[in-house]
């Protein structure tokens, strides 16, 4: 079979998953990996886990791919007159928020919308400049007896604007960080079904990256990969970001290249994308690379770890943009390498 | 007139399917002062088949005119002005990126992460704002000005607008509850208000609607409607601030709230650029005490309606406005009650019918 990508991409983000509240998206996500892998499972942190089964001899040695599925928002810290006041989950720049618009998940989903009170009712320091996270508010077009009988203390609230797609085969919206690496994933196990692998294949749509890498540090634990590929959203470069940290978009995946790479690992699938003709660049990480990587590298005696980037702009803005063809290559290079392991594949590793 | 008087038929008009989808395809347009050519066309369709006169003038402003039948009617001008506020491209990057102007009055804190869309073909775009991950804490503590910001076409964007091209944000109009949450309800309640009161008209008045330009940049296009009009009286509808949010303080009450929603439509005493009328006041205010229709005293402070123009125009209209109150002017999307746009509607009409030239005789001291 095989998945129309855009339309799962989109109907993913059509769903909310904030940090430690995932279930929405993982049913999207059980459903499409469901028809792609032998055996589905959920961890004790809310992380999807799918087993695509390799042809070689039991047991197979192990690859774990980790996408993180959940996503950045806000949640309810207090009512007043009918307006919400809120905190964030993961981090949210205050200057992208006011004229926002959030689904409010209280006793029913309301559409809200984030709004910058005037100055004269702000203290002086917030007046002009950036109004601050505490003083901004949601407003759901309700009046205030119905808001105090639908919201709670505590309620999230997701963004709600809608993908938008833009010229040349991009995509706009809100949660493009991470969703288009789950459908990177979705798209390898799709190849992978037509493919020979020798592998066995751990698909993870991992839980709660945005918070401290939850899942990542608990799913390895479970599924005892051999080595694993965390896929994430890099920066690509637009207004304010043009330096060696952001890459071009549409011009190919990269690969991370530093201390939570092991480098021979590094070597293999950059050698794969050079034979394939899969474009790619090698994105310098002198430090830790704050993806699911950096956990799953720890995670027990360790696990040899790679990380593939889909450059995209604007990261955690409702309008984070993504060209569809790199979240293909993103799910090619993966499929081929894998399908490529041979069952020895680790004891040819070497430090050099 | 006496508040006995029986209740006129056009205080009882209802928001309806035919009034909201109007609404719903104005605000939806992209009408940016200059280019008002969108919502022109709507407002030329609605308004021909209902008026003796219909002209485009100058500017751009669709004078409509709707003559009464009765001896001794008032003309009566009422303004609505089509344009809205938005942006320009001023510059092409390549790669798909734009720079661009602000055009009117818009908070560039409203600007970043937002969906816009581009020029007559409503291209989608939009503009973004650099990763939190990259930016240091002094500079999330410092608004970003338009000039660090582009309009994002997408890769393919390149060539696809063009220098001069307007732009506006991409909100579509939604129902939500008691509201209507939209862009560019400011004054795409006015042009709607005043289709409305053109079906309506009341004999007893010369009705002359102005469909304004640059409104948003200057009252540019009342002004020359109004010499054209030549009216006895000047009534500007519109829709004004309604910052009737909780302080931060607790202890704090807001005072200083425009108008508020749900106290149905405000009555201008003064603003920015006019001091209203006080027979058209006093007309106004009676008209709703009569019919038993809420209304509401916009707080005297700066701001300004196209009656600012038209009072001037001449040897001088008696002048003054009336507007819905919404929420979150100028930004990606206002709100308005229902209740409130259909009072102002009603009261608009209500008083309409009332109206006689007396009014217009000198107030006792």
């Amino acid at each position: 079979m095989t998945i129309d990508l855009l339309p799962h991409l989109k109907q993913m983000l059509s769903a909310p998953g904030l940090s430690g509240y995932e279930d929405p998206v993982r049913e999207i996500v059980r459903d499409a990996w469901e028809l792609l892998s032998d055996e589905i499972s959920v961890s004790r942190t809310g992380s999807l886990h799918a087993l695509k089964r390799g042809d070689g001899p039991d047991p197979c040695p192990r690859v774990m791919l980790s996408a993180h599925m959940d996503a950045i928002g806000l949640m309810v810290t207090g009512i007043a007159d009918g307006f919400l006041r809120f905190t964030q989950i993961g981090g949210i720049d205050p200057r992208i928020l006011p004229g926002q618009m959030v689904t409010v998940h209280g006793r029913r989903d309301l559409p809200g919308m984030v709004v910058m009170p005037p100055a004269h009712l702000l203290p002086p320091e917030a007046g002009s400049g950036v109004a601050a996270l505490p003083y901004l508010l949601i407003e759901t077009g309700l009046r205030a007896n119905e808001v105090d009988k639908v919201v709670r203390v505590g309620d999230v609230v997701s963004f709600a604007q809608e993908p938008v797609d833009l010229a040349g085969g991009a995509l706009a919206g809100h949660t493009l960080d991470n969703r288009v690496s789950v459908a990177a994933v979705t798209h390898c196990l799709d190849i992978l079904s037509r493919r020979k692998h020798a592998w066995d294949v751990w698909a993870v749509a991992s839980s709660q990256e945005e918070v401290g890498l939850t899942g990542a540090f608990t799913s390895p634990v479970e599924i005892r990969p051999d080595f694993a590929i965390a896929i994430d959203v890099t920066f690509a470069r637009s207004i304010g970001s043009s330096d060696w940290r952001s890459f071009p978009l549409g011009s190919g995946v990269t690969l991370a290249w530093g201390p939570n790479i092991h480098p021979a690992l590094y070597d293999e699938i950059a050698a794969t994308a050079n034979e394939l003709d899969i474009p790619f660049t090698r994105e310098p990480a002198p430090g830790m690379t704050g993806t699911d990587a950096y956990a799953i590298q720890v995670v027990q005696s360790g696990i040899p770890c790679l990380l593939i980037g889909i450059p995209l702009r604007y990261m955690h803005t409702p309008v984070e943009t993504v060209s569809l063809k790199d979240v293909r290559r993103a799910g090619r290079l993966m499929a081929e390498f894998i399908s490529a392991l041979p069952l020895d594949f680790m004891q040819t590793l070497e430090w050099k | 007139m006496s508040p006995n008087q029986k209740r006129t038929p056009n205080s009882r008009q209802r928001i309806g399917k035919r009034q909201t989808d109007l609404l719903a395809s104005l605000c939806n347009a992209l009408s940016v002062s200059g280019d008002e050519q969108e919502v022109r066309e709507i407002v030329l369709r609605e308004v021909k088949p209902i008026c003796q006169s219909v002209k485009v003038d100058a500017l751009g402003n669709v004078l409509a005119t709707r003559i009464g039948s009765g001896a001794d009617r008032v003309r009566v001008m009422i303004a609505a002005h089509m344009d809205e506020v938005g942006f320009m491209l001023t510059q092409d990057e390549g790669d798909g990126l734009y720079g661009f102007s602000i055009v009117g009055g818009i908070d560039e804190r409203q600007l970043v992460g937002k969906p816009v869309i581009v020029g007559r073909e409503h291209i989608p775009g939009v503009i973004g704002a650099k990763a939190i991950h990259l930016t240091t804490p002094d500079e999330r503590k410092t608004a970003l000005k338009v000039e660090q910001l582009r309009i994002d076409l997408g890769p393919g964007g390149a060539g696809l607008a063009n220098v001069g091209d307007r732009a506006g944000f991409a909100t579509r109009y939604t129902e939500i509850g008691p509201s209507i949450r939209a862009k560019a309800l400011d004054n795409r309640l006015g042009v709607v208000n005043l289709i409305e009161l053109l079906r309506s008209a009341p004999e007893n008045i010369d009705l002359l609607a102005a469909f304004t330009v640059q409104e948003e940049v200057g009252l540019r296009g009342a002004r020359t409607a109004a010499y054209h009009f030549n009216p006895q009286i000047g009534i500007a509808v519109d829709s004004t601030p309604a910052n009737d949010l909780p302080a931060y303080d607790e202890d704090d009450e807001n005072t200083r709230y425009n108008t508020r929603l749900d106290h149905g439509p405000a009555i201008y005493l003064m603003d920015g650029a006019t001091i209203a009328d006080r027979r058209l006041a006093e007309w106004l205010m009676t008209s709703a005490e009569a019919e038993g229709i809420p209304y509401q005293i916009r707080q005297p402070n700066p701001g300004g309606t196209d009656a600012g123009a038209i009072h001037k125009t001449r040897a001088g209209v008696p002048s003054i406005s009336v507007s819905v109150p919404q929420r979150y002017c100028h930004t990606a999307a206002g709100l308005i009650r229902k209740s409130d746009w259909e009072n102002t509607l009603r009261l608009l009409g209500a008083a309409l019918s009332r109206l006689d030239s007396k009014i217009l005789t000198p107030l006792e001291a």
